[in-house]
């Protein structure tokens, strides 16, 4: 086995365990906002090692550079959509968990409604 | 023992997109929904890009990228929506 695919396979391991932890943690956390912290940190991370691992397997190849260009896409867009999404329910109205100790937004919100 | 390892990350990325299924069916409000297809499309990026790899077919590549951006797309028109704002 050549080097560069023995650490695609590490790598591309890695990626794929963080998916699965971060969608566990989707299914177990108790709040939609802890649930959208687990599901899109985890699993951007674990995007971009898949992507990775695909770039160390094949090299400076169409397919490696393709996979290396699609590793910024997926950091640039999925916070973006993550933040937007926590807004957006935060406005819409969805409760927060019992355990919750602080709520920076709310009280930020309280003092001028203006959006 | 290489196409050991493909089949048990392929088994794995197949219970990750069942757990976000289970949570995209049973969440309570509409904003679980929502975060469990953006965890999905994301998901799908990255599958899109091992078969690609794994079949040997580089076009698969191109289309993981679009699938990229317009999910994201997606996302945004639904957090929009959310806070009345679309």
């Amino acid at each position: 086995m050549v080097w560069n695919e023995l650490a695609g396979m590490i790598v591309i391991g890695i990626g794929v365990a963080f998916d699965f932890l971060g969608c566990l943690g989707l299914l177990r956390l108790p709040d939609v906002y802890n649930r959208l912290q687990a599901g899109t940190k985890c699993v951007t991370f674990g995007t971009c090692g898949i992507l990775l691992g695909v770039f160390l397997m094949q090299g400076f190849t169409p397919t490696g550079i393709k996979a290396l260009v699609g590793i910024p896409f997926v950091l640039l867009t999925s916070p973006v959509g993550a933040h937007a999404l926590a807004k957006g329910a935060h406005i819409f109205g969805v409760k927060l968990t019992d355990k919750t100790v602080v709520d920076h937004y709310a009280e930020d919100r309280g003092n001028k409604l203006t959006l | 023992m290489a196409d050991t390892i493909y089949t048990i990350s392929a088994f794995i990325a197949l219970a990750a997109v069942i757990t976000a299924g289970v949570r995209l069916i049973a969440g309570p409000t509409v904003a679980d929904r929502v975060i469990a297809l953006d965890v999905l499309t994301i998901i799908t990026v990255s599958l899109i890009v091992y078969i690609a790899r794994m079949s040997g077919r580089i076009i698969y590549v191109d289309v993981a990228m679009v699938y990229a951006l317009i999910s994201f797309v997606g996302v945004v028109a639904f957090a929009r929506f959310l806070e009345r704002g679309l």
